[in-house]
């Protein structure tokens, strides 16, 4: 048996060897301990309380104050992109910060940015009426006008023509009939005027035809401008309309159904010259408006930006926290020793290491006891642990999609780095096709640095990551185009001309 | 005979049908229910439910929760659901979710004519709704004053239209005995709930149609699931109108026309409330009867429960619906709801058990329903701190 001692080690067609160590944490030094060893990442809790639901573990007030605090990071994440401000680079250089400071800082920002939000709103939506107030200004004073001028000529006929009155009810239209009756101010006949979602119109004057069975006179013209919809933040088209009506019923009924619609009615005076005054008014109070809108939108866009410039690194922090208050839920509580008792497994290599980060975590949260890992023996079957290096890495991954070794067994992955990409290569069988393969591959991996360091979209991640898979991809492509004989489906005659004659003469 | 299903579903409605078994799986189980039921607050409710499939729609919600904004997130992830599957269906399969929707918009439009008639603001009612019976005209139903404007204002372009006319033919019969022109009819409380009840008879007659015209596997389930509704919706209706002022005529003509008590059930029910009022003869021999089973009857004399143990005897010849009333004691009128949800649920269920057919469609908006029905009882019980009658309303799906 000593010829298998001396055969070299077997590192990556098999599991390292793992042992069961069991952890006994005091208190004090409970949480930097499990911090420390989650930066290692080389051990792997057993969950001792798997029994128990979510709010029965030990540590649920932190973890759901941790929720909390992620839900108000993505808070901040949302309304900095609505904002439309980019989100700062990362800088490296900031001090770090604490988990209860944290949560302080997280709350007085979330409620002043709640309080600028409403702000906001309230003049945003004045501004909207405002400026819908102008636009029916505009619109509503036109038919006005028109409206008027014909009605005065309407009533000189009327003096003089009196004995034709029944011939011209016949042939005029409803618009003349309508506006047969004086000057507007006298008679029965009033209107109201607003501004409404163009898609609405339409339903909305068949409703006040039935409401009002026909009694009424609808003019409408497209606002010319977009106006902002509060509720959804996108510019809708909308549609100046004036009804005309008479009687009190009528009245109220209309009032209801522009309620329903969502028209927002405006009062337009009738006389020309009030209309102009109100019109100046009402510019002069948009632009103030305007103004004051500016103002508060760039302070809070200095406040999101303040706040996006730690953005990364605070969610980082309470990812972390999370996952250390996890962690902590799967150890067993023993009240008596006032300690933690934690069951994992670790690679039997990096042991030296995990006693290193253990001490540095009672010399660092100034414990009296020490933290004692000793190895215990169990029946269970280990987890599989392969050491990788960048290389194999994507080749792993790819193995461990379809399932994951058992302890000790033969690992699939070392044969895939070979048999993988010249099966892709078998099909793909073109050196043309292969060489810019080569070529992408090549720049993925010399820019490596940068790129790891950037944050990549979906699929470039994945091109990123599988970059020494496509350089063999592509090596082996070659190969097989130059065996095909085609470079973009073209054959060449590099290596001599065919052995075989085709059959037609006419063909090269 | 059908059975040939097999060989043309999956063209048209294969993708839904997946999508819809795929929501199904995703409905809270007898596990999530218990431990929900341990929550001490809504806190550790929205916890939990984060980890189920509400999860994404409860997260952004600020920590001083309500069970309103709960029971709004479920109920809009069940919108968007339904959104999603409307949006890809084609003929018939759309018209079918249509119609599942028109009982929601019945409810929606007698909300808010209520509301209207109590002088509430319309915006609130709106969003009191329930999104899934929304259509584009509804607030303009604030305007109408009574049914004939209700109907030619607002509800003739809205599916409902055909429905009301039963209202107004039935109205035609009444002017002929002699009864006041319902046309001009104000809206008033009682009217309203008869209006509510016709169109939904008038509802669920349509959709056993239109089931029925689509044959097959589809025809089979959706007639079982309807007449249970129709059956039920019948007996709460003898139930509730026992000691008001509906007559036997019109509690006759609310009952709709197919189900297992149609006919005769139908004709017994009707008759239920008047063994109260009439002769004391009649009451009489029934007491006798009573006091001769003495000790299976409770022997209090107030009526509903007379009138529930008439309605029980009728009820109790059609051995589907026995072992409901059995479930319950007598004296128990409240456990008759959950009674008839634990016996739906039942059936709901069932029709996930065949393939190839649009029941299952049906079939998961209502368990859903039901589950947000379970949310918002146990979310009020925690809130008000009664944990003990969580049990009380909570109907396990699986």
């Amino acid at each position: 048996m000593g010829i298998f001692d001396k055969l070299p080690p077997m590192d990556y067609l098999r599991s390292e060897k793992m042992t069961f160590v069991q952890l006994i944490i005091p208190v004090e030094s409970a949480h930097r301990a499990i911090t420390y060893l989650g930066e290692l990442g080389l051990l792997q809790f057993k969950d001792l309380n798997s029994d128990k639901s979510p709010f029965q573990r030990t540590f649920a007030n932190q973890v759901k104050r941790c929720g909390e605090m992620s839900r108000k990071l993505h808070f901040f994440r949302d309304q900095i992109s609505k904002a439309g401000l980019l989100s700062a680079p990362r800088p490296a250089l900031q001090p770090d910060v604490d988990l209860e400071e944290l949560e302080v800082q997280l709350g007085e920002h979330e409620s002043e940015l709640i309080e600028m939000n409403a702000n906001s709103e309230k003049l945003c939506q004045s501004y909207n009426e405002l400026f819908e107030f102008k636009l029916v200004l505009l619109k509503a004073g036109g038919f006005l006008v028109s409206a008027q001028k014909q009605a005065a000529p309407r009533d000189r006929e009327l003096d003089e023509n009196v004995y034709t009155i029944e011939d011209y009810d016949d042939r005029s239209s409803l618009l003349e009939q309508e506006m047969q009756p004086q000057p507007s101010n006298n008679s029965g006949l009033r209107f109201i005027s607003g501004i409404i979602c163009k898609s609405k119109a339409l339903k909305f004057e068949r409703m006040l035809f039935r409401a009002t069975r026909g009694n009424m006179f609808f003019n409408q013209a497209p606002a010319e401008e977009h106006v902002m919809d509060p509720v959804t933040g996108e510019m809708v088209e909308k549609t100046v309309f004036v009804v005309y009506f008479s009687g009190e019923q009528a009245k109220s009924k209309i009032v209801k159904i522009c309620e329903a619609f969502g028209a927002n009615c405006y009062p337009v005076p009738e006389d020309i010259s009030k209309q102009r005054q109100v019109t100046r008014e009402v510019t002069t109070r948009l632009s103030e408006l305007e103004a004051t809108l500016d103002a508060g939108i760039r302070h809070r866009n200095k406040a999101l930006s303040s706040i996006g410039s730690n953005l990364w690194k605070w969610t980082l922090l309470v990812k972390k926290e999370k996952a250390v208050y996890d962690t902590l839920n799967m150890l067993n509580f023993d009240v008596t020793k006032k300690c933690l008792v934690g069951e994992g497994w670790c690679p039997l290599l990096s042991k030296p290491q995990i006693q290193e980060a253990l001490q540095r975590a009672t010399i660092d949260s100034n414990s009296q006891v020490g933290i004692i890992c000793h190895v215990m023996n169990t029946v269970e079957s280990p987890p599989t642990y392969f050491k990788t290096n960048r290389f194999t890495h994507a080749y792993q991954e790819i193995v461990d999609a379809y399932g994951v070794a058992r302890y000790q067994e033969a690992n699939p992955a070392v044969y895939t780095v070979i048999t993988f990409p010249f099966l892709f290569a078998v099909m793909f069988g073109d050196w043309g096709h292969g060489i810019c393969l080569l070529l992408g591959g090549l720049i993925l991996i010399l820019r490596e640095n940068r790129l790891g360091s950037q944050k990549l979209g979906s699929f470039m991640e994945m091109a990123f990551g599988g970059r020494y898979v496509i350089l063999l991809m592509a090596l082996f492509s070659i190969y097989c185009g130059l065996i095909y004989n085609e470079f973009f489906s073209v054959p060449f005659h590099i290596f001599g001309s065919s052995a075989y004659k085709c059959h037609e003469a006419t063909c090269r | 005979m059908y059975g040939f299903e097999a060989l043309t579903f999956n063209i048209h409605g294969g993708y839904l049908e997946a999508i819809v078994r795929g929501y199904r799986s995703s409905l809270l189980t007898a596990a999530d229910y218990n431990n929900l039921c341990q929550c001490e607050s809504l806190d550790d409710v929205k916890m939990h439910l984060s980890a189920t499939e509400y999860g994404p729609y409860l997260q952004n919600e600020p920590s001083p929760l309500h069970t309103t904004t709960i029971v709004e997130k479920c109920t809009l992830k069940l919108v968007d659901e339904y959104k999603h599957m409307l949006c890809q269906a084609t003929e018939p399969l759309s018209t079918f979710l249509e119609y599942i929707t028109y009982g929601h918009m019945i409810d929606n439009v007698v909300l808010i004519v209520t509301g209207t008639l109590h002088e509430r603001d319309v915006q609130e009612l709106l969003e009191k709704c329930h999104p899934l019976g929304m259509f584009d005209s509804i607030a303009t139903l604030a305007v109408a004053q009574n049914m004939r404007e209700l109907y030619r204002l607002v509800l003739v372009d809205t599916p409902l239209a055909p429905y009301f006319s039963e209202c107004i033919t039935s109205e035609s019969v009444a002017q002929k005995v002699g009864f006041v022109n319902m046309r001009c009819r104000d809206l008033d409380d009682m009217n309203i709930e008869i209006m509510r009840n016709t169109l939904y008879k008038a509802y669920l007659e349509d959709f056993y149609k239109f089931c029925q015209k689509l044959g097959g596997a589809t025809a089979e389930i959706m007639s079982d699931l309807l007449s249970f509704e129709a059956d039920r919706r019948a007996i709460n209706i003898t139930i509730n109108s026992i000691g008001t002022e509906l007559t036997r005529d019109d509690r006759r003509r609310l009952y709709s026309n197919f189900g297992l008590l149609y006919p005769y059930g139908h004709e017994e029910l009707a008759v239920c409330e008047d063994t109260e009022q009439a002769s004391f003869g009649g009451w009489g021999e029934k007491w006798t009867k009573m006091t001769a089973f003495g000790s299976l009857v409770n022997h209090q004399d107030c009526i509903g429960d007379l009138g529930q143990s008439e309605v029980r005897g009728v009820v109790e010849k059609y051995p589907p619906y026995q072992s409901i009333f059995a479930k319950i004691s007598y004296g128990e009128s409240q456990m008759l709801d959950k009674a008839f949800y634990e016996e739906e649920v039942k059936r709901l269920c069932l029709a996930f058990e065949q393939q190839f057919h649009y029941g299952v469609f049906f079939a998961y908006i209502r368990l859903r329903e039901q589950e947000i029905r379970n949310l918002m009882w146990i979310s009020e019980c925690v809130a008000q701190n009664q944990k003990s009658r969580v049990h009380d309303s909570v109907v396990f799906i699986f």
